[in-house]
């Protein structure tokens, strides 16, 4: 065997293995944080968890205000963010498709995608709360939409983008004007791809910390105001996990896993339904 | 509704009839007729004004953070001017803010995750496309992914309570009695052990970004045109040396693009590395050692800005990171929008 070939072998040998190890490397942080966020979270899980309040430092309590001060804002966040994402993807797919505006907003959009969100949720306490004078679920929901609002441009406009041009002109054809070709055409081809791009927006806006730190802010107690601090999980986890009480940091855990389960399930079931049903 | 085959179809067939008789009606021509016209005029603006002011919020929002980061922070500009960015004295009770430490620890734990997320993602992708068997990929491929939607506040109390304490009993000491020892890149390494640290934030980042880069890198790998792949395979190439001379440099671009867009995200990260970083308002030259990050600096002391130049040096912070990741993330972009071109036509 010439020394040359062996060489050669050798190198492919050990890239091929860390390659294998680079994927291992992966996985097992994968597993040791749904491993460690399962084994915390269910000593605390119990029924108690969604029926009580967050508890003072050193009591027994559960979570309930913030379980529903977060469901809340999330919806919130969906009904201003739905709708001007998906008109602002309807706009890039169809009216604007080769406009230099789209070129513009589609490239801004992708840099909104990945922009800090802790600055947004700056950009919300100096346009919302400071007039206001103080901290507000509305805000926070505000807040939350404008992580969502990218999340839906972008999947509303892919996925109107691959409805096939004929469903376009068979609509144009029939002496449609262009708003019912997309509200009564396009949109019902396209409602899987968008609602996909909506529940997506959703699991990503129901861990989002740092944006709700200056507009929801917390509150300990029960609150359907949205004029007023409203609690939140991922603020409650924060706060809970720091602090140093057992208790605390024990729902901090339990809160952590029902937040990973609902996020980590509503994708799974997404992108198993998305992919059974796209134009692709 | 409209059905593939039935008794029009045949129709459209005849030659140089109905379909190129069509194509000399234009679209004025059919919205001349005047019920059409004073009916769906309306409401065809409208729509065109609606959607078109939803895509003009998009780029309002962006101008809007720049506009009010940049004026919320103009009094801390104003008052210590260039010095906000070159001082380390972040003294709140004598009202002095200078940002280095904070702008010196996004850059340094943002580095060592780019360190350990590209080799890394780049062996994904690699063994993603070419190694596991054909029945894993997809599986393999989604659990990766799953590590971007885990949220980031999950991470931070993992990293905390699991991943500090293991750094601080298995990796640290290691580190300092071997890496610490060594000249030059010796003093990275002393430090006591404690798990709370630069190099401990910047493990965490690295993982949290390995599945943008890994997923980005996974699509490009499988877009290189087979022809130059056989061409590789016909000169006798192992695959390693396909990769390195072929795959590679033909996915450049878009890998850089990657690369710029995982760095993006580990500058902007913030409740991570709130957890793990240690809210340290100084200067040190060891990675063990507790530090800050802007985004760390502004979750963690936000609230209890009780001044007006504490909190405008605060958003002074966020500006900073705002332009930086701007232009991050646009680099990443542009380098990625060719690709995506590319892309496009392969499919």
């Amino acid at each position: 065997m010439n020394w040359v070939l062996f060489r050669r072998q050798l190198a492919d040998r050990i890239a091929f293995l860390g390659a294998a190890l680079a994927t291992l490397f992966g996985l097992v942080f994968l597993f040791w944080i749904l491993w460690t966020t399962f084994s915390n979270g269910v000593e605390a899980l119990g029924p108690k968890l969604f029926t009580q309040m967050t508890p003072p430092p050193g009591a027994d309590g559960g979570l309930l205000n913030a379980l529903f001060g977060s469901a809340v804002m999330i919806l919130v966040a969906i009904v201003v963010g739905t709708p001007i994402g998906l008109c602002a993807g309807t706009f890039l797919a169809e009216h604007g498709r080769n406009t230099r505006l789209a070129a513009a907003v589609r490239f801004v959009n992708d840099i909104l995608l990945s922009a800090p969100s802790i600055v947004l949720g700056l950009f919300i306490y100096e346009l919302i709360v400071v007039p206001m004078g103080h901290f507000s679920g509305f805000a926070g929901g505000l807040a939350l939409a404008l992580i969502l609002i990218p999340v839906v441009v972008r999947t509303s406009d892919e996925s109107l983008r691959l409805i096939p041009d004929r469903m376009r002109e068979a609509a144009f054809a029939l002496g449609l004007p262009r708003w019912k070709v997309s509200l009564q055409v396009l949109f019902n081809a396209a409602m899987s791809g968008i609602i996909t791009g909506v529940l997506l927006g959703v699991a990503r806006i129901s861990g989002e910390t740092a944006p709700l730190l200056f507009t929801a802010l917390n509150n300990q107690f029960w609150s359907s105001d949205l004029n007023a601090p409203l609690a939140n999980l991922p603020v409650v986890i924060f706060q809970y996990a720091m602090s140093p009480y057992k208790e605390w940091q024990s729902l901090a855990w339990a809160g952590a896993l029902v937040l990973t389960v609902f996020v980590l399930a509503l994708n799974l079931t997404v992108r198993l339904f998305a992919r059974r049903r796209s134009f692709k | 509704m409209i059905s593939e085959s039935g008794s029009p179809a045949p129709r459209n067939e005849r030659p140089g009839d109905n379909g190129r008789g069509g194509s000399y009606v234009s679209r004025s021509d059919i919205t001349e007729i005047p019920s059409a016209r004073s009916h769906s005029g309306l409401a065809e603006r409208l729509f065109h004004t609606v959607t078109g002011g939803a895509a003009w919020i998009v780029l309002i929002i962006l101008l809007a953070v720049a506009y009010s980061m940049a004026s919320g922070g103009a009094l801390a500009f104003k008052t210590f001017g260039f010095g906000f960015i070159t001082s380390t004295n972040w003294d709140v009770a004598n009202g002095q803010f200078g940002a280095l430490v904070a702008i010196y620890g996004t850059l340094v734990t943002s580095a060592i995750a780019l360190l350990i997320a590209v080799p890394v993602s780049i062996g994904i992708a690699l063994f993603l496309t070419e190694i596991a068997p054909v029945w894993s990929r997809q599986p393999i491929a989604i659990a990766i992914e799953l590590l971007a939607a885990v949220p980031s506040i999950i991470y931070g109390m993992w990293g905390l309570f699991m991943f500090a304490p293991f750094m601080a009993n298995n990796i640290e000491p290691w580190l300092n009695d071997h890496l610490g020892v060594l000249p030059l890149i010796g003093p990275l390494f002393t430090g006591p052990p404690i798990g709370i640290g630069m190099l401990t934030a910047g493990i965490v980042l690295g993982v949290m970004i390995i599945p943008f880069i890994a997923s980005v890198a996974r699509d490009v790998f499988n877009a290189v045109p087979p022809t130059l792949i056989e061409s590789a395979v016909a000169l006798g190439a192992t695959r390693w040396e396909r990769l390195w001379h072929v795959t590679l440099p033909y996915t450049r671009s878009a890998i850089v693009g990657a690369i710029f867009l995982g760095l993006g995200r580990a500058l902007g990260e913030t409740m991570a590395v709130t957890f793990v970083l240690g809210n340290a308002h100084d200067l040190s030259a060891s990675l063990l050692m507790p530090s800050n990050s802007i985004a760390a600096a502004i979750a963690n002391e936000f609230t209890e800005a009780d001044t007006e130049l504490y909190r405008s040096s605060l958003v002074a912070l966020a500006f900073l990171l705002f332009i930086v990741t701007f232009i991050v993330l646009s680099l990443a972009k542009l380098m990625l929008a060719r690709v995506e071109r590319n892309l496009g036509r392969t499919n």
